[in-house]
């Protein structure tokens, strides 16, 4: 009786070491995202120098964002690059992993290559960005090399180019997560009993059929983990295609992504279009999230 | 005969695959680097060397570059040092209160903990993005516009971080610790920051680094708060940058001012690579 007591008293610090963290979310994060889902019901921006609304408009927000159709063109950039960028990412991503992990394969220098895949995940979006954009310009030295080894005769406009210009963001973004992706793969594949793999070996197994039959199949969790996590971080996509095109999404908008249209409406405070926009990317976020919630929720193996 | 084939078959292929693994390493590994390595050399060379064409060899402009870039007009300390300010403040917060949120979790039974716990985890995937115009409003009504505040306190809030400690937690600290503390005559704050934080010290390292990174390279919220020049922190300068009429301006300062944005993350991760690539591998248990 006493014990239990005490117990109790002692449960009440549980709230007390909570507090923090809650009270910053709801003042910071649940606030923030009730007064984003208000507005997406109101009319409220400036036109011109006078300020419209806030009225009360219904639903007229999301009818006016899906009918004037940038919403579709946008959505369809953010998915391309999204693609552009996780199928080369995953491939290259499964292949790091399983040459690491093997250890037959027993590859010397690991500890270096992880170190070197993983650098540009640490980098500035924005500076890397910046950094392409002066070196793959018009004059910029990638052309005075592609120029000098005579490999074109006159400078490739690779930011005026629908293809180059995707290819180019999608090439920074895979740079920058296949090396998260490789490690997060690879201890998956460390937790799979080696038993499996000694048996394969003695059944006389190629390493192709080990890694289609036994290592693809045991790491399924973990994949569409790390494919939905991609899913949600490509649908944030923005330093790098905003300072790229320095907010334009040149060339012909075809590099505008959902996050930069949204961050327009945010600055020329056309909050309406904004508020709409977020409560979209939050249900279509929420709903991805509860995927892997269930994913990783039901497997029991690595519980 | 076919257990013989399928033997030389392995031999021949591990070698081959050997190889072939070595090549694609040492190929990717090149396109990791290759790029901050022509930024180096780059941030070495004048603007008339840099219109004349590429080399792979560094020049002896640097500090001219440098110099040129701290009396132009982009307020190059400042930024260094609200960036510092801020991403220092958000790793301290942020660890911090992570890690008592997930000692409050761990450690103790209380009704509301049911709820709680799923909860964090169900809001661990929603992008800041998604709140920014509530946020913007939100500081807007709190006059805390170009102030550091809305940048720095919502850090004590992180779902990634408290899920990490979390798991570190459950393998790191045995509930027999805390109870002897407390029959040691311990009072709960007092065993907290003397007897658990100090466990948790490899966990705090990783998260603090990764925490100080986001921070340092996040563009988006502080571009929304922060609009006086002498507020701004370098990715806003970096888009700055782009934004102004690069043509007419000295590349070499260009490079210089990206360099000095990548650079000093480079070198610290350098230093602590080992710790960083194995907390990403342990963070990715059950994600």
């Amino acid at each position: 009786m006493r014990k239990k007591s005490k117990a109790v008293r002692y449960n009440k610090w549980g709230y007390i070491f909570l507090l923090p963290f809650i009270l910053v979310y709801i003042v910071f994060q649940l606030i923030p995202m009730f007064t984003t889902i208000y507005n997406s019901f109101y009319e409220n921006y400036m036109s011109g120098l006078t300020q419209i609304g806030p009225n009360f408009v219904g639903m007229e927000n999301y009818k006016n964002l899906f009918m004037q159709g940038d919403i579709w063109t946008y959505t369809k950039n953010t998915l391309v690059l999204w693609i552009l960028c996780f199928v080369p990412q995953i491939i290259l991503s499964l292949l790091l992993g399983a040459w690491f992990s093997d250890t037959r394969l027993n590859l010397k220098g690991q500890r270096f290559f992880k170190t070197v895949i993983y650098l540009p995940n640490l980098i500035m979006a924005s500076a890397f960005s910046m950094l392409f954009f002066t070196l793959f310009s018009d004059g910029g030295p990638i052309n005075s090399l592609l120029m000098q080894i005579g490999f074109i005769d006159e400078p490739y406009r690779f930011l005026s180019n629908t293809g180059s210009a995707r290819g180019l963001i999608a090439f920074m973004n895979c740079l920058m997560w296949f090396g998260n992706t490789t490690i997060l793969l690879m201890a998956g594949m460390m937790g799979i009993d080696t038993s499996l793999f000694e048996a394969a070996e003695v059944d006389g197994a190629t390493s192709t059929q080990v890694f289609f039959k036994i290592t693809l199949p045991l790491l399924r969790p973990i994949l569409v983990y790390v494919m939905v996590t991609s899913l949600i971080g490509g649908l944030q996509l923005f330093d790098v295609p905003q300072i790229l095109t320095n907010g334009t999404g040149d060339p012909m908008r075809s590099t505008m992504t959902l996050i930069m249209f949204l961050n327009k409406h945010l600055f020329s405070k056309n909050y309406g279009m904004a508020g709409a926009l977020s409560v979209l990317l939050f249900i279509i976020t929420a709903a991805l999230s509860l995927l892997i919630f269930k994913v990783t929720g039901n497997d029991k193996r690595k519980g | 005969m076919l257990s013989e084939h399928n033997e030389l078959k392995k031999g021949l292929g591990l070698h081959t695959r050997r190889i072939i693994a070595y090549i694609v390493l040492i190929a990717v590994s090149f396109l990791c680097l290759f790029w901050f390595y022509i930024l180096f050399i780059n941030a070495t060379r004048s603007n008339g060397e840099l219109q004349s064409g590429f080399t792979a060899l560094p020049s002896g402009n640097l500090l001219t570059n440098w110099k040129n870039l701290l009396h132009g007009t982009l307020p190059v300390w400042n930024g260094l040092i609200n960036s510092l300010v801020i991403s220092g403040c958000c790793a301290v917060l942020c660890v911090y209160f992570s890690t008592m949120t997930a000692y409050a979790i761990h450690v103790y039974d209380f009704a509301l903990k049911k709820f709680i716990y799923p909860f964090i985890l169900m809001i661990m995937m929603i992008p800041t993005q998604v709140t920014a115009l509530g946020f913007i409003k939100l500081v807007d009504r709190m006059k805390l516009e170009n102030s550091f505040i809305p940048l720095i306190v919502p850090a004590v809030a992180a779902p990634v971080t408290f899920f990490y400690m979390k798991q570190y937690m459950e393998s790191t600290l045995p509930l027999s610790l805390v109870e002897a503390a407390r029959i040691d005559g311990s009072g709960e704050f007092h065993t907290f920051n003397m007897i658990v934080l100090p466990l948790m010290k490899p966990a705090i390292a990783v998260q603090a680094i990764f925490t100080f990174v986001s921070n340092w390279n996040n563009y988006f919220t502080p571009a929304l708060i922060l609009h006086d020049d002498k507020k701004k922190t370098l990715p806003i300068l970096i888009a700055q940058l782009r934004a102004a009429d690069w043509l007419k301006f000295d590349m070499g300062q260009v490079y210089v001012m990206i360099a000095f944005s990548i650079f000093p993350v480079i070198i610290v991760y350098l230093l602590l690579s080992r710790y960083i690539v194995q907390g990403v591998a342990l963070g990715s248990v059950k994600g």
